[in-house]
Protein backbone atom coordinates (compact mmCIF):
# COMPACT_ATOMS: atom_id res chain seq x y z
CA UNK A 1 0.00 0.00 0.00
CA UNK A 2 0.99 3.62 -0.35
CA UNK A 3 2.89 5.13 2.54
CA UNK A 4 1.88 8.67 1.56
CA UNK A 5 -1.06 9.52 -0.64
CA UNK A 6 -2.12 13.08 -1.39
CA UNK A 7 -4.77 14.43 -3.71
CA UNK A 8 -5.19 18.11 -4.46
CA UNK A 9 -2.99 19.23 -1.58
CA UNK A 10 -3.21 23.01 -1.25
CA UNK A 11 -1.77 25.53 1.14
CA UNK A 12 -1.64 29.29 0.92
CA UNK A 13 0.07 31.81 3.19
CA UNK A 14 -1.99 34.92 2.57
CA UNK A 15 -1.68 35.65 -1.14
CA UNK A 16 1.32 33.34 -1.57
CA UNK A 17 0.39 29.89 -2.78
CA UNK A 18 2.87 27.41 -1.33
CA UNK A 19 1.18 24.23 -2.58
CA UNK A 20 -1.00 24.40 -5.65
CA UNK A 21 -2.92 21.15 -5.87
CA UNK A 22 -0.23 18.53 -5.39
CA UNK A 23 -1.03 14.89 -6.17
CA UNK A 24 1.49 12.56 -4.65
CA UNK A 25 1.87 8.84 -4.06
CA UNK A 26 4.85 7.33 -2.29
CA UNK A 27 4.90 3.54 -2.01
CA UNK A 28 6.24 1.77 1.02
CA UNK A 29 9.95 0.96 0.92
CA UNK A 30 10.94 3.84 -1.35
CA UNK A 31 13.52 6.57 -0.81
CA UNK A 32 12.13 9.68 -2.42
CA UNK A 33 14.15 12.83 -2.99
CA UNK A 34 12.18 16.05 -3.38
CA UNK A 35 14.21 18.64 -5.24
CA UNK A 36 13.26 22.24 -5.82
CA UNK A 37 14.48 25.82 -5.57
CA UNK A 38 14.01 27.83 -2.38
CA UNK A 39 10.38 28.67 -1.82
CA UNK A 40 9.19 25.92 -4.16
CA UNK A 41 6.94 24.38 -1.52
CA UNK A 42 9.15 21.44 -0.47
CA UNK A 43 9.06 22.20 3.24
CA UNK A 44 5.38 23.10 3.14
CA UNK A 45 4.61 19.73 1.55
CA UNK A 46 6.61 17.94 4.23
CA UNK A 47 4.98 20.00 6.97
CA UNK A 48 1.55 19.02 5.67
CA UNK A 49 2.54 15.33 5.63
CA UNK A 50 3.73 15.70 9.24
CA UNK A 51 0.61 17.69 10.23
CA UNK A 52 2.74 20.59 11.37
CA UNK A 53 0.60 22.95 9.35
CA UNK A 54 -3.08 22.96 8.39
CA UNK A 55 -3.75 22.20 4.71
CA UNK A 56 -6.55 21.70 2.21
CA UNK A 57 -7.07 18.58 0.15
CA UNK A 58 -6.89 14.88 0.81
CA UNK A 59 -3.91 13.37 2.57
CA UNK A 60 -3.24 9.93 4.01
CA UNK A 61 0.00 8.95 5.70
CA UNK A 62 0.38 5.26 6.64
CA UNK A 63 -3.38 5.01 6.14
CA UNK A 64 -4.14 7.74 8.71
CA UNK A 65 -5.36 11.29 8.36
CA UNK A 66 -2.28 13.06 9.73
CA UNK A 67 -4.17 16.09 11.06
CA UNK A 68 -6.79 14.26 13.10
CA UNK A 69 -4.69 11.21 14.05
CA UNK A 70 -1.38 12.95 14.59
CA UNK A 71 -0.59 11.66 18.08
CA UNK A 72 -1.00 8.06 16.95
CA UNK A 73 0.88 8.66 13.71
CA UNK A 74 3.96 10.09 15.41
CA UNK A 75 4.74 6.67 16.89
CA UNK A 76 5.44 5.43 13.36
CA UNK A 77 6.83 8.59 11.78
CA UNK A 78 10.00 10.37 12.71
CA UNK A 79 11.33 13.50 11.13
CA UNK A 80 13.85 16.29 11.02
CA UNK A 81 11.89 19.33 9.91
CA UNK A 82 14.76 21.78 10.29
CA UNK A 83 18.36 21.54 11.39
CA UNK A 84 19.63 22.78 14.73
CA UNK A 85 16.23 22.90 16.41
CA UNK A 86 17.25 20.74 19.33
CA UNK A 87 16.27 22.40 22.63
CA UNK A 88 19.29 24.42 23.64
CA UNK A 89 18.94 24.22 27.40
CA UNK A 90 19.17 20.44 27.60
CA UNK A 91 22.18 18.19 28.00
CA UNK A 92 22.87 15.47 25.44
CA UNK A 93 22.21 12.75 28.02
CA UNK A 94 18.93 14.45 28.98
CA UNK A 95 17.82 14.50 25.36
CA UNK A 96 18.48 10.74 25.23
CA UNK A 97 16.59 10.22 28.51
CA UNK A 98 13.66 12.23 27.24
CA UNK A 99 13.27 10.51 23.89
CA UNK A 100 13.74 7.15 25.60
CA UNK A 101 11.03 8.11 28.07
CA UNK A 102 8.39 9.20 25.57
CA UNK A 103 9.07 7.10 22.46
CA UNK A 104 8.12 3.41 22.54
CA UNK A 105 10.25 2.66 19.47
CA UNK A 106 13.47 4.38 20.51
CA UNK A 107 16.60 2.25 20.85
CA UNK A 108 18.91 4.08 23.21
CA UNK A 109 21.86 1.77 22.66
CA UNK A 110 21.71 2.45 18.94
CA UNK A 111 21.63 6.22 19.47
CA UNK A 112 24.61 6.00 21.84
CA UNK A 113 26.41 3.98 19.18
CA UNK A 114 25.88 6.74 16.61
CA UNK A 115 26.99 9.39 19.09
CA UNK A 116 30.16 7.43 19.93
CA UNK A 117 31.31 8.03 16.35
CA UNK A 118 31.13 11.80 16.88
CA UNK A 119 32.91 14.22 19.21
CA UNK A 120 29.74 14.92 21.17
CA UNK A 121 30.05 14.43 24.93
CA UNK A 122 26.95 13.21 26.81
CA UNK A 123 27.42 15.91 29.45
CA UNK A 124 27.51 18.78 26.96
CA UNK A 125 24.63 21.17 26.74
CA UNK A 126 23.08 21.51 23.31
CA UNK A 127 23.90 25.24 23.26
CA UNK A 128 27.58 24.41 23.71
CA UNK A 129 27.65 22.25 20.58
CA UNK A 130 28.54 23.55 17.13
CA UNK A 131 25.75 23.69 14.56
CA UNK A 132 27.09 20.59 12.85
CA UNK A 133 27.19 18.70 16.14
CA UNK A 134 23.59 19.62 16.93
CA UNK A 135 22.63 18.17 13.57
CA UNK A 136 24.65 15.02 14.32
CA UNK A 137 22.85 14.66 17.64
CA UNK A 138 19.48 15.09 16.00
CA UNK A 139 20.32 12.54 13.31
CA UNK A 140 21.54 10.06 15.94
CA UNK A 141 18.24 10.36 17.82
CA UNK A 142 16.10 10.06 14.71
CA UNK A 143 18.00 7.11 13.26
CA UNK A 144 17.56 5.19 16.51
CA UNK A 145 13.78 5.41 16.21
CA UNK A 146 12.24 2.38 14.55
CA UNK A 147 9.84 4.34 12.34
CA UNK A 148 7.90 3.29 9.25
CA UNK A 149 8.33 6.71 7.65
CA UNK A 150 11.32 8.98 8.05
CA UNK A 151 11.09 12.53 6.72
CA UNK A 152 14.27 14.58 6.41
CA UNK A 153 14.17 18.24 5.39
CA UNK A 154 17.71 19.35 4.56
CA UNK A 155 19.18 16.91 7.08
CA UNK A 156 22.82 17.55 6.26
CA UNK A 157 22.83 21.35 6.21
CA UNK A 158 25.94 22.58 8.00
CA UNK A 159 27.70 19.20 8.01
CA UNK A 160 31.08 18.71 6.38
CA UNK A 161 31.38 16.43 3.40
CA UNK A 162 32.91 13.53 5.35
CA UNK A 163 30.04 13.40 7.78
CA UNK A 164 27.46 13.85 5.02
CA UNK A 165 28.89 10.83 3.21
CA UNK A 166 28.98 8.86 6.45
CA UNK A 167 25.40 9.82 7.21
CA UNK A 168 23.98 8.68 3.88
CA UNK A 169 25.99 5.42 4.06
CA UNK A 170 24.67 4.79 7.51
CA UNK A 171 21.14 5.69 6.42
CA UNK A 172 21.32 3.00 3.74
CA UNK A 173 23.21 0.34 5.68
CA UNK A 174 22.03 0.70 9.27
CA UNK A 175 18.61 2.20 8.83
CA UNK A 176 16.93 1.43 5.55
CA UNK A 177 15.49 -2.08 5.39
CA UNK A 178 13.06 -1.95 2.45
CA UNK A 179 9.98 -1.89 4.66
CA UNK A 180 10.71 1.67 5.67
CA UNK A 181 10.03 4.72 3.59
CA UNK A 182 12.27 7.77 3.52
CA UNK A 183 11.45 11.19 2.09
CA UNK A 184 14.34 13.61 1.88
CA UNK A 185 14.91 17.13 0.56
CA UNK A 186 18.34 18.63 0.03
CA UNK A 187 20.24 21.15 -2.04
CA UNK A 188 23.25 18.83 -2.24
CA UNK A 189 21.41 16.88 -4.89
CA UNK A 190 24.23 14.90 -6.45
CA UNK A 191 25.29 13.44 -3.10
CA UNK A 192 22.04 11.55 -2.78
CA UNK A 193 21.69 10.42 -6.38
CA UNK A 194 22.87 6.88 -5.52
CA UNK A 195 20.74 6.76 -2.39
CA UNK A 196 17.36 7.53 -3.95
CA UNK A 197 14.88 5.14 -5.53
CA UNK A 198 12.67 7.99 -6.74
CA UNK A 199 13.09 11.65 -7.50
CA UNK A 200 10.59 14.47 -7.73
CA UNK A 201 11.06 18.06 -8.89
CA UNK A 202 8.80 20.68 -7.42
CA UNK A 203 8.50 24.34 -8.36
CA UNK A 204 6.03 27.06 -7.41
CA UNK A 205 3.88 24.63 -5.48
CA UNK A 206 3.50 22.11 -8.28
CA UNK A 207 5.19 18.84 -9.13
CA UNK A 208 7.19 19.47 -12.30
CA UNK A 209 8.59 16.00 -12.80
CA UNK A 210 8.66 12.68 -11.00
CA UNK A 211 10.23 9.37 -11.86
CA UNK A 212 11.95 6.32 -10.44
CA UNK A 213 15.73 6.27 -10.59
CA UNK A 214 15.72 3.25 -12.93
CA UNK A 215 13.52 5.13 -15.34
CA UNK A 216 15.71 8.20 -14.83
CA UNK A 217 18.79 6.29 -15.92
CA UNK A 218 17.18 4.67 -18.95
CA UNK A 219 15.42 7.81 -20.08
CA UNK A 220 17.87 10.69 -19.80
CA UNK A 221 21.21 10.85 -21.53
CA UNK A 222 23.93 13.46 -21.63
CA UNK A 223 26.02 13.81 -24.76
CA UNK A 224 29.43 15.49 -24.82
CA UNK A 225 30.36 16.76 -28.25
CA UNK A 226 33.19 18.72 -29.84
CA UNK A 227 32.23 22.01 -31.55
CA UNK A 228 32.42 20.43 -35.02
CA UNK A 229 29.63 17.96 -34.14
CA UNK A 230 27.45 20.42 -32.31
CA UNK A 231 25.10 21.18 -35.19
CA UNK A 232 24.54 17.46 -35.77
CA UNK A 233 23.79 16.92 -32.08
CA UNK A 234 21.37 19.83 -31.95
CA UNK A 235 19.34 18.20 -34.70
CA UNK A 236 18.24 15.53 -32.17
CA UNK A 237 16.32 18.18 -30.21
CA UNK A 238 18.10 18.36 -26.83
CA UNK A 239 16.27 19.54 -23.67
CA UNK A 240 19.21 21.62 -22.56
CA UNK A 241 22.67 22.63 -23.60
CA UNK A 242 25.71 23.92 -21.69
CA UNK A 243 29.42 24.50 -22.29
CA UNK A 244 32.24 22.92 -20.29
CA UNK A 245 35.92 23.40 -21.26
CA UNK A 246 35.14 24.14 -24.89
CA UNK A 247 32.93 21.10 -25.29
CA UNK A 248 29.15 21.19 -25.35
CA UNK A 249 27.04 19.00 -23.12
CA UNK A 250 23.54 18.32 -24.36
CA UNK A 251 20.80 16.63 -22.38
CA UNK A 252 18.28 14.40 -24.15
CA UNK A 253 15.02 12.80 -23.12
CA UNK A 254 14.62 9.29 -24.61
CA UNK A 255 16.95 9.70 -27.58
CA UNK A 256 18.28 7.00 -29.90
CA UNK A 257 21.47 6.14 -28.02
CA UNK A 258 23.21 4.41 -30.92
CA UNK A 259 22.91 7.41 -33.21
CA UNK A 260 24.13 9.79 -30.50
CA UNK A 261 27.07 7.56 -29.62
CA UNK A 262 28.37 8.09 -33.13
CA UNK A 263 28.86 11.84 -32.64
CA UNK A 264 30.09 12.08 -29.03
CA UNK A 265 30.43 10.51 -25.55
CA UNK A 266 27.31 9.40 -23.66
CA UNK A 267 26.77 9.36 -19.92
CA UNK A 268 23.97 9.40 -17.34
CA UNK A 269 23.25 12.96 -16.23
CA UNK A 270 23.36 14.08 -12.62
CA UNK A 271 20.05 14.90 -10.98
CA UNK A 272 21.27 18.48 -10.61
CA UNK A 273 21.88 18.79 -14.35
CA UNK A 274 18.45 17.43 -15.19
CA UNK A 275 16.99 19.74 -12.58
CA UNK A 276 18.60 22.76 -14.21
CA UNK A 277 17.33 21.60 -17.61
CA UNK A 278 13.79 20.97 -16.43
CA UNK A 279 13.60 24.19 -14.43
CA UNK A 280 15.03 26.18 -17.35
CA UNK A 281 12.36 24.84 -19.69
CA UNK A 282 9.69 25.24 -17.06
CA UNK A 283 10.70 28.84 -16.48
CA UNK A 284 10.67 29.55 -20.25
CA UNK A 285 7.04 28.41 -20.49
CA UNK A 286 5.85 31.14 -18.19
CA UNK B 1 -0.56 -1.21 7.50
CA UNK B 2 0.51 -4.78 7.05
CA UNK B 3 4.25 -4.39 7.35
CA UNK B 4 5.95 -6.52 9.94
CA UNK B 5 8.44 -4.78 12.15
CA UNK B 6 11.95 -6.01 11.68
CA UNK B 7 12.87 -8.58 14.34
CA UNK B 8 15.92 -6.68 15.58
CA UNK B 9 13.68 -3.79 16.56
CA UNK B 10 11.12 -5.90 18.37
CA UNK B 11 12.43 -5.93 21.97
CA UNK B 12 12.16 -2.23 22.73
CA UNK B 13 8.68 -1.85 21.29
CA UNK B 14 7.03 -2.86 24.53
CA UNK B 15 8.89 -0.42 26.76
CA UNK B 16 6.30 1.68 28.59
CA UNK B 17 6.37 5.42 28.05
CA UNK B 18 5.39 8.14 30.45
CA UNK B 19 4.95 11.27 28.37
CA UNK B 20 3.55 13.45 31.19
CA UNK B 21 6.33 12.58 33.63
CA UNK B 22 9.08 13.20 31.09
CA UNK B 23 7.43 16.36 29.78
CA UNK B 24 7.48 17.86 33.26
CA UNK B 25 11.06 16.75 33.83
CA UNK B 26 12.26 18.35 30.62
CA UNK B 27 10.55 21.63 31.57
CA UNK B 28 12.59 21.63 34.77
CA UNK B 29 15.80 20.79 32.86
CA UNK B 30 15.20 23.62 30.46
CA UNK B 31 14.09 26.21 33.02
CA UNK B 32 16.45 26.12 35.92
CA UNK B 33 14.93 29.28 37.40
CA UNK B 34 12.04 27.09 38.58
CA UNK B 35 14.20 25.87 41.42
CA UNK B 36 17.19 28.22 41.32
CA UNK B 37 15.30 31.48 41.99
CA UNK B 38 13.47 30.28 45.13
CA UNK B 39 16.70 28.73 46.45
CA UNK B 40 18.62 31.99 45.96
CA UNK B 41 15.84 33.88 47.76
CA UNK B 42 15.97 31.42 50.65
CA UNK B 43 19.76 31.76 50.92
CA UNK B 44 19.54 35.56 51.09
CA UNK B 45 16.90 35.30 53.80
CA UNK B 46 19.04 32.85 55.75
CA UNK B 47 21.99 35.23 55.56
CA UNK B 48 19.80 37.95 57.06
CA UNK B 49 18.71 35.58 59.80
CA UNK B 50 22.33 34.71 60.46
CA UNK B 51 23.18 38.38 61.03
CA UNK B 52 20.12 38.86 63.25
CA UNK B 53 21.30 35.96 65.49
CA UNK B 54 23.70 38.32 67.25
CA UNK B 55 20.99 40.72 68.39
CA UNK B 56 18.29 38.12 69.01
CA UNK B 57 18.90 37.48 72.77
CA UNK B 58 18.85 41.22 73.37
CA UNK B 59 15.63 41.75 71.36
CA UNK B 60 13.84 38.87 73.07
CA UNK B 61 14.83 40.18 76.52
CA UNK B 62 13.59 43.65 75.58
CA UNK B 63 10.23 42.29 74.43
CA UNK B 64 9.68 39.98 77.39
CA UNK B 65 6.98 42.10 78.98
CA UNK B 66 4.86 42.53 75.85
CA UNK B 67 3.41 39.25 74.42
CA UNK B 68 2.45 40.93 71.13
CA UNK B 69 5.89 42.34 70.55
CA UNK B 70 7.55 39.09 71.62
CA UNK B 71 5.42 37.16 69.16
CA UNK B 72 6.47 39.59 66.44
CA UNK B 73 10.16 39.18 67.19
CA UNK B 74 9.91 35.37 67.09
CA UNK B 75 7.62 34.90 64.12
CA UNK B 76 8.69 37.74 61.83
CA UNK B 77 11.57 35.89 60.08
CA UNK B 78 9.29 32.90 59.37
CA UNK B 79 6.54 34.96 57.84
CA UNK B 80 8.98 37.06 55.85
CA UNK B 81 10.80 34.02 54.49
CA UNK B 82 7.57 32.32 53.52
CA UNK B 83 6.21 35.54 52.00
CA UNK B 84 9.26 36.32 49.92
CA UNK B 85 9.61 32.76 48.60
CA UNK B 86 5.90 32.88 47.69
CA UNK B 87 6.41 36.10 45.76
CA UNK B 88 9.50 34.65 44.05
CA UNK B 89 7.57 31.54 43.02
CA UNK B 90 4.77 33.73 41.64
CA UNK B 91 7.16 35.83 39.55
CA UNK B 92 9.02 32.75 38.30
CA UNK B 93 5.66 31.21 37.38
CA UNK B 94 4.55 34.33 35.50
CA UNK B 95 7.72 34.60 33.42
CA UNK B 96 7.86 30.85 32.89
CA UNK B 97 4.30 30.85 31.50
CA UNK B 98 4.94 33.83 29.22
CA UNK B 99 7.83 31.97 27.60
CA UNK B 100 6.54 28.39 27.79
CA UNK B 101 4.76 28.20 24.43
CA UNK B 102 6.42 31.27 22.88
CA UNK B 103 10.08 30.30 23.33
CA UNK B 104 9.72 26.92 21.64
CA UNK B 105 8.23 28.61 18.58
CA UNK B 106 10.86 31.34 18.55
CA UNK B 107 13.85 28.97 18.71
CA UNK B 108 11.98 26.46 16.51
CA UNK B 109 12.57 23.63 18.99
CA UNK B 110 8.82 23.01 18.70
CA UNK B 111 9.73 21.14 15.49
CA UNK B 112 11.75 18.72 17.60
CA UNK B 113 9.11 18.35 20.32
CA UNK B 114 6.42 17.75 17.72
CA UNK B 115 8.43 14.96 16.10
CA UNK B 116 7.84 12.81 19.17
CA UNK B 117 4.64 11.00 20.13
CA UNK B 118 3.64 13.50 22.83
CA UNK B 119 0.28 15.15 22.25
CA UNK B 120 -0.30 18.90 22.37
CA UNK B 121 -2.61 18.33 25.33
CA UNK B 122 0.06 16.50 27.33
CA UNK B 123 2.59 19.21 26.53
CA UNK B 124 0.32 22.10 27.52
CA UNK B 125 -0.84 20.35 30.70
CA UNK B 126 2.78 19.60 31.64
CA UNK B 127 3.59 23.27 31.19
CA UNK B 128 0.57 24.31 33.27
CA UNK B 129 1.65 21.87 35.98
CA UNK B 130 4.88 23.82 36.51
CA UNK B 131 3.28 26.93 38.12
CA UNK B 132 0.26 25.06 39.52
CA UNK B 133 1.91 21.97 41.04
CA UNK B 134 5.71 21.86 40.75
CA UNK B 135 6.53 25.40 41.89
CA UNK B 136 4.10 25.34 44.87
CA UNK B 137 5.32 21.93 46.05
CA UNK B 138 8.96 22.88 45.68
CA UNK B 139 8.45 26.25 47.38
CA UNK B 140 6.57 24.59 50.22
CA UNK B 141 9.37 22.12 50.91
CA UNK B 142 11.94 24.91 50.55
CA UNK B 143 10.12 27.12 53.06
CA UNK B 144 9.91 24.24 55.51
CA UNK B 145 13.63 23.55 55.22
CA UNK B 146 14.50 27.24 55.51
CA UNK B 147 12.32 27.67 58.57
CA UNK B 148 13.86 24.62 60.17
CA UNK B 149 17.31 26.12 59.65
CA UNK B 150 16.08 29.39 61.20
CA UNK B 151 14.86 27.47 64.27
CA UNK B 152 18.23 25.77 64.60
CA UNK B 153 20.14 29.05 64.19
CA UNK B 154 17.97 30.85 66.74
CA UNK B 155 18.19 27.96 69.17
CA UNK B 156 21.98 28.20 68.96
CA UNK B 157 21.80 31.96 69.46
CA UNK B 158 19.66 31.57 72.57
CA UNK B 159 21.65 28.73 74.18
CA UNK B 160 22.58 29.69 77.72
CA UNK B 161 19.60 31.97 78.04
CA UNK B 162 16.91 29.58 79.31
CA UNK B 163 14.24 32.22 79.74
CA UNK B 164 14.58 33.59 76.22
CA UNK B 165 14.70 30.07 74.79
CA UNK B 166 11.49 29.16 76.58
CA UNK B 167 9.84 32.35 75.32
CA UNK B 168 11.04 31.56 71.82
CA UNK B 169 9.61 28.04 71.74
CA UNK B 170 6.34 28.98 73.41
CA UNK B 171 5.70 31.56 70.68
CA UNK B 172 6.63 29.27 67.83
CA UNK B 173 3.88 27.07 66.41
CA UNK B 174 5.95 25.18 63.90
CA UNK B 175 3.50 22.37 63.14
CA UNK B 176 0.44 24.62 62.92
CA UNK B 177 2.32 27.03 60.68
CA UNK B 178 3.35 24.30 58.26
CA UNK B 179 -0.20 22.98 57.94
CA UNK B 180 -1.55 26.50 57.39
CA UNK B 181 1.19 27.09 54.82
CA UNK B 182 0.31 23.97 52.87
CA UNK B 183 -3.32 25.07 52.85
CA UNK B 184 -2.26 28.54 51.71
CA UNK B 185 -0.32 27.03 48.82
CA UNK B 186 -3.38 25.09 47.66
CA UNK B 187 -5.54 28.22 47.94
CA UNK B 188 -3.02 30.31 46.01
CA UNK B 189 -2.64 27.73 43.24
CA UNK B 190 -6.41 27.58 42.76
CA UNK B 191 -6.77 31.35 42.97
CA UNK B 192 -3.94 32.12 40.54
CA UNK B 193 -4.74 29.30 38.08
CA UNK B 194 -6.61 31.66 35.69
CA UNK B 195 -3.65 34.07 35.73
CA UNK B 196 -1.13 31.38 34.76
CA UNK B 197 -3.42 29.77 32.20
CA UNK B 198 -4.13 33.14 30.58
CA UNK B 199 -0.39 33.75 30.32
CA UNK B 200 0.08 30.31 28.74
CA UNK B 201 -2.60 31.10 26.18
CA UNK B 202 -0.98 34.43 25.27
CA UNK B 203 2.38 32.68 25.10
CA UNK B 204 0.96 30.17 22.62
CA UNK B 205 -0.74 32.83 20.54
CA UNK B 206 1.43 35.97 20.37
CA UNK B 207 4.10 36.35 17.72
CA UNK B 208 6.05 38.87 19.80
CA UNK B 209 5.85 40.96 22.98
CA UNK B 210 4.04 38.35 25.06
CA UNK B 211 4.17 40.48 28.21
CA UNK B 212 2.45 43.41 26.49
CA UNK B 213 -0.28 41.19 25.03
CA UNK B 214 -0.83 39.57 28.40
CA UNK B 215 -1.07 42.75 30.46
CA UNK B 216 -2.18 45.61 28.21
CA UNK B 217 -5.75 44.43 27.52
CA UNK B 218 -6.51 44.43 31.24
CA UNK B 219 -4.91 47.80 31.88
CA UNK B 220 -6.77 49.23 28.88
CA UNK B 221 -10.12 47.89 30.10
CA UNK B 222 -9.43 49.23 33.59
CA UNK B 223 -8.58 52.71 32.34
CA UNK B 224 -11.54 52.65 29.93
CA UNK B 225 -13.96 51.78 32.76
CA UNK B 226 -12.45 54.51 34.91
CA UNK B 227 -12.77 57.17 32.19
CA UNK B 228 -16.15 56.11 30.84
CA UNK B 229 -17.92 55.33 34.08
CA UNK B 230 -15.67 56.89 36.71
CA UNK B 231 -15.42 53.53 38.40
CA UNK B 232 -12.33 51.71 39.63
CA UNK B 233 -14.23 48.43 39.85
CA UNK B 234 -12.13 46.72 37.18
CA UNK B 235 -8.90 47.55 38.98
CA UNK B 236 -10.48 46.23 42.18
CA UNK B 237 -11.30 43.05 40.30
CA UNK B 238 -7.69 42.71 39.08
CA UNK B 239 -6.27 43.33 42.54
CA UNK B 240 -8.65 40.78 43.98
CA UNK B 241 -7.43 38.21 41.45
CA UNK B 242 -3.87 38.67 42.66
CA UNK B 243 -4.21 38.97 46.45
CA UNK B 244 -7.88 38.24 47.14
CA UNK B 245 -7.17 34.63 48.08
CA UNK B 246 -5.98 35.63 51.54
CA UNK B 247 -9.21 37.20 52.75
CA UNK B 248 -11.18 34.19 51.51
CA UNK B 249 -8.86 31.46 52.75
CA UNK B 250 -8.02 32.95 56.15
CA UNK B 251 -9.55 35.17 58.82
CA UNK B 252 -7.57 38.37 58.50
CA UNK B 253 -5.67 39.24 61.71
CA UNK B 254 -7.44 42.01 63.61
CA UNK B 255 -5.46 44.98 64.80
CA UNK B 256 -4.83 44.75 68.53
CA UNK B 257 -6.56 41.39 68.86
CA UNK B 258 -4.60 38.52 70.37
CA UNK B 259 -2.88 36.23 67.90
CA UNK B 260 -4.99 33.51 66.50
CA UNK B 261 -3.84 29.94 66.19
CA UNK B 262 -2.89 29.51 62.49
CA UNK B 263 -5.15 26.47 62.18
CA UNK B 264 -8.15 28.33 63.61
CA UNK B 265 -7.63 31.13 61.07
CA UNK B 266 -8.18 28.80 58.11
CA UNK B 267 -11.56 29.15 56.40
CA UNK B 268 -11.69 26.60 53.58
CA UNK B 269 -15.49 26.73 53.58
CA UNK B 270 -15.47 30.42 52.72
CA UNK B 271 -12.82 29.86 50.09
CA UNK B 272 -14.67 27.04 48.35
CA UNK B 273 -18.00 28.86 48.41
CA UNK B 274 -16.56 31.94 46.72
CA UNK B 275 -18.06 32.15 43.21
CA UNK B 276 -15.07 34.01 41.78
CA UNK B 277 -12.84 31.01 42.64
CA UNK B 278 -14.95 28.74 40.46
CA UNK B 279 -15.42 31.28 37.71
CA UNK B 280 -11.64 31.70 37.68
CA UNK B 281 -11.09 27.95 37.41
CA UNK B 282 -13.56 27.75 34.54
CA UNK B 283 -11.70 30.57 32.79
CA UNK B 284 -8.42 28.71 33.42
CA UNK B 285 -9.81 25.53 31.84
CA UNK B 286 -10.99 27.47 28.78
CA UNK B 287 -7.59 29.12 28.42
CA UNK B 288 -5.84 25.75 28.56
CA UNK B 289 -8.17 24.26 25.96
CA UNK B 290 -7.47 27.24 23.69
CA UNK B 291 -3.73 26.95 24.34
CA UNK B 292 -3.80 23.28 23.25
CA UNK B 293 -5.50 24.34 20.03
CA UNK B 294 -3.01 27.17 19.53
CA UNK B 295 -0.09 24.77 19.82
CA UNK B 296 -1.74 22.67 17.15
CA UNK B 297 -2.16 25.50 14.65
CA UNK B 298 0.63 27.95 15.36
CA UNK B 299 3.84 27.58 13.43
CA UNK B 300 7.40 28.52 14.34
CA UNK B 301 7.94 32.27 14.26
Amino acid sequence: MACIEARGLRKAFGATIALDGVDLRVEEGRILGIIGPNGAGKSTALHAILALTPYQGELKVLGCDPWSERDQLMRDVSFIADVAVMPRGMRVSQALDYVDGVHPRFDRTKAEGFLAKTNIKPTSKVRELSKGMVTQLHLALVMAIDAKLLVLDEPTLGLDILYRKQFYDSLLNDYFDRSRTIVVTTHQVDEIQDVLTDVMFINQGRIVMECGMEEFESRYVELMVRPENLAAARAYNPMHERQVFGRSILLFDQPDRDELAAIGDLRTPGIADLFVAVMGNHGADQ
Amino acid sequence: MTTVDSPKAAPQLSSPTRPMYWSIRREIWENRSIYAAPVVTACIMLFGVFISMFTLPHRISAAMGDPGKLHGVVEMPYDMTAGLILVTAFLVGVFYCLDALYGERRDRSILFWKSLPVSDRTTVLAKAAIPLVVLPLFSYVLIQVTQLIIVILYTIALLGNAQALAAFYSNLKFFQLSVALLYAFVAIALWHAPVYCWLLLVSGWAKRATFLWAVMPFLAIGVFVKIAFGSTSFFTFLGNRLVGWFSKAFIAPQKGASHLDPLAAMTPGTLLSTPSLWIGLLFAALCLAAAVRMRRYREPI
